[in-house]
């Protein structure tokens, strides 16, 4: 067990998984030489060489389309986008190749392709840098998608992203990679879809995902301290999602509440409380509430920036609501 | 090139010929639904291309692949099943007309996005490449598919990595119904892979000799090691861009022509449009027949016994298809889920 940073945790997992097995290559805007945007590829090309480090030219839809066509012949390539926001020059190969080719051919073909980016709003990245776009994603047949927001989680699901034969988006968080936790690259790993419960509480559950895990848990602690007891489960996994996790403890609190940064509007968090409505109404006492980013395109003012997507604070107002009050607690 | 090589390409031609005519018909009695982009006139470029290659070579096609696919030799009956949606396609009925994979002949598939054959073709060539396999990737275009993206995206990384790639653009001078020159600022399109240092060669695509001579340098110089190649095949179809186009943009000659019985002969006699050479090209199937009666390499009597069992080999086909049962919403799922294999998902729910 030791303390690693996500990148860390990430680039670890690639090594790992490079050194397992040959079929395994990397590429990317400046996964070589440079190492990586946020140094996920660091020291990689050195150790495995060009072929298996790839540094592409600016051209996301057809390198994106080479990791397509390569993994039909059993490769097992790991593109990195350098944002989320250029996967949408890469939507063809994403929704119209890689989503596609193993259905349509029948399951002859399988799609051992990993797609790595980062999403989310960082710091005063302006708008065309500040996109989430996971919604988009879950929208698609035959894409899977996880959203670590631990390095033990991106760890594990990195490996288990490169070794599934469908094919997997591992979306990162920008504000995460230089976050530290502790990882055992020696522990078993959950199966890579199974949501994890952060916290017990009795009171209501809170669901969320990569870096909303993060402000959930602190928004837990200050409840926590007016005797309100909030559950959080991390689902780490948008497609598929892990039903069973999050009905058995809305069902066992009866109060759901969902923190997601992308906006509300036909987001994750719709799906997630349509569903949840669906398996849990009888023994809801509230309706499912949402914590999410506004309806606006990201503005670059820090302010602004800040007050467009959820805060802790917005996620302790918004769970106090769920239980029918506006300021803390006696119970 | 010998007697039973060339026999085998003038088989071939009348196969894709037949084939074609044989799904035109399937559609018009209701048996094929949905687009259906049909070949003739081209064959060559299939034929010659095709007969050029290995089966360790891989091939990547487009949504007018039906003629590509018969030549690499997947069954006239998986393919015919396949158009009619049935189980026994090549795809089991999940693909259809446009998306024709077959993973054991090496045939990666047919695209219905324009200018997706790059990318894929790219990825194949990569593992090739990487795997350092005497192998080459056949990439089949049209001329519409040079102004995407991906076109130049990918034969700049093609050249730069030096990937075993040969692209074939079948310049049929139509990208659906908008002509070449309305479409293209450079109309002949081989002149762009000079943009990448890609060696281009332009060739008349309604002579199979032609097509399959250079075919054959471009894919010795692949397989050497020489990089990517690119061959321009002048050709033009008969018939509208799918089976939903009537083709009104096209000189009434043509017209003229599908109206009559055999819409090739008479496209023939009757063309009038004004094809690049400044002449009429003449049709591939007939000019290849002509050839190897006057070579002396066959007579009227063996080609009217070829074109005798290239029939019946579709009219079984269409039989086939008709009588082969439809997939299941089952078989549907198994396709999805098929890759997941014994990976565990989560907890509770099955791989």
């Amino acid at each position: 067990m030791s303390e690693w940073l996500y990148w860390q945790a990430l680039n670890r997992a690639l090594d790992a998984e490079l050194a397992a097995d040959d079929s395994v290559f990397t590429l990317g805007e400046d996964v070589g030489l440079y190492g990586g945007t946020y140094r996920v590829t660091e020291g990689l090309l050195a150790k495995y060489g060009e072929w298996r480090v790839r540094d592409t030219p600016i051209s996301e839809n057809s390198f994106t389309g080479l990791g397509v066509g390569a993994a039909m012949l059993g490769l097992r390539p790991v593109v990195e986008i350098m944002t989320v926001n250029f996967a949408l020059l890469a939507m063809d190969a994403i929704v119209n190749m890689a989503a596609k080719i193993p259905f349509m051919s029948g399951g002859q073909f399988p799609m051992g392709l990993t797609l790595r980016m980062p999403g989310g709003v960082a710091k005063q990245l302006g708008a065309q840098h500040s996109q989430r776009l996971e919604a988009m994603f879950m929208g698609v047949p035959g894409l899977r998608m996880v959203v670590p927001s631990t390095p033990q989680d991106a760890y594990w699901q990195l490996r288990q992203a490169i070794r599934s034969d469908d094919p997997v988006i591992v979306l990162e968080h920008e504000l995460l990679y230089f976050s530290k936790g502790e990882v055992d690259e020696g522990a078993s790993a959950p199966p890579i879809h199974q949501a994890l419960l952060r916290r017990e509480g009795r009171d209501l559950t809170c669901i969320a995902y990569s870096r909303m895990v993060q402000l959930t848990l602190l928004a837990a602690e200050e409840l926590a301290k007016e005797g309100i007891e909030m559950a959080v489960i991390d689902l780490r996994s948008l497609s598929p999602i892990d039903w069973k996790t999050c009905a058995d403890s809305v069902n066992s609190t009866h109060r759901c509440l969902i923190v997601e940064e992308d906006c509300q509007f036909a987001g994750a968090g719709a799906e997630l409380a349509a569903t949840l409505q669906e398996q849990c109404f009888y023994l809801l006492d509230a309706p499912i509430g949402r914590v999410a980013g506004l309806p606006i395109p990201t503005p670059f003012n820090g302010d602004l920036e800040a007050a467009s997507i959820p805060r802790v604070e917005d996620i302790v107002q918004a769970a106090r609501k769920q239980l029918g009050q506006s300021k803390g607690v006696s119970r | 090139m010998d007697r039973n090589h060339l026999l085998a390409m003038l088989r071939d031609m009348l196969r894709a010929r037949a084939f074609e005519e044989a799904a035109a018909q399937s559609y018009a009695q209701g048996d094929i639904a949905g687009f259906l982009h049909l070949y003739p006139g081209e064959e060559a470029v299939a034929v010659g291309v095709l007969h050029a290659s290995e089966p360790g070579d891989y091939i990547v096609s487009t949504y007018r692949e039906h003629v590509h696919a018969l030549v690499r030799g997947i069954p006239a009956r998986a393919l015919m099943a396949e158009l009619f949606g049935k189980k026994t396609g090549v795809s089991s009925g999940l693909g259809g007309s446009m998306h024709l994979f077959d993973r054991e002949r090496r045939f990666l598939g047919g695209y219905a996005i324009v200018g997706e054959t790059f990318p894929i073709a790219l990825g194949a060539a990569y593992a090739v490449a990487y795997r350092r396999l005497p192998e080459a990737v056949i990439c089949f275009f049209g001329d519409g598919a040079v102004n995407q993206g991906t076109f130049h995206e990918s034969l700049n990384m093609a050249a730069l990595w030096k990937l075993p790639i040969f692209f074939v653009c079948e310049n049929n001078h139509y990208q659906i119904g908008t002509e070449i020159h309305r479409h293209s600022a450079l109309t002949d399109v081989y002149k762009r892979a000079c943009a990448y240092g890609i060696p281009a060669e332009q060739v008349d695509g309604m002579d199979v000799l032609a097509v399959h001579g250079a075919a054959q340098r471009a894919l010795d110089r692949v397989r050497s090691g020489d990089g990517p190649q690119f061959l321009e095949l002048t050709t033009y179809r008969y018939r509208g861009h799918s089976m939903a186009d009537p083709g009104t943009y096209r000189p009434a000659a043509e017209l003229k022509a599908y109206e009559a019985a055999d819409p090739i002969a008479a496209a023939i006699h009757e063309f009038s449009f004004q094809y690049p050479s400044g002449q009429l090209p003449q049709d591939c199937l007939q000019r290849f027949t002509e050839h190897c009666c006057t070579a002396g390499q066959v007579d009227e009597a063996a080609i009217a016994r070829l074109r005798q069992e290239v029939q019946a080999e579709m009219d079984d086909a269409r039989q086939f298809a008709k009588e082969s049962p439809a997939p299941s919403l089952e078989d549907a799922w198994a396709a999805l889920t098929r890759n997941h294999r014994l990976e565990i998902l989560m907890e509770g729910v099955g791989a």
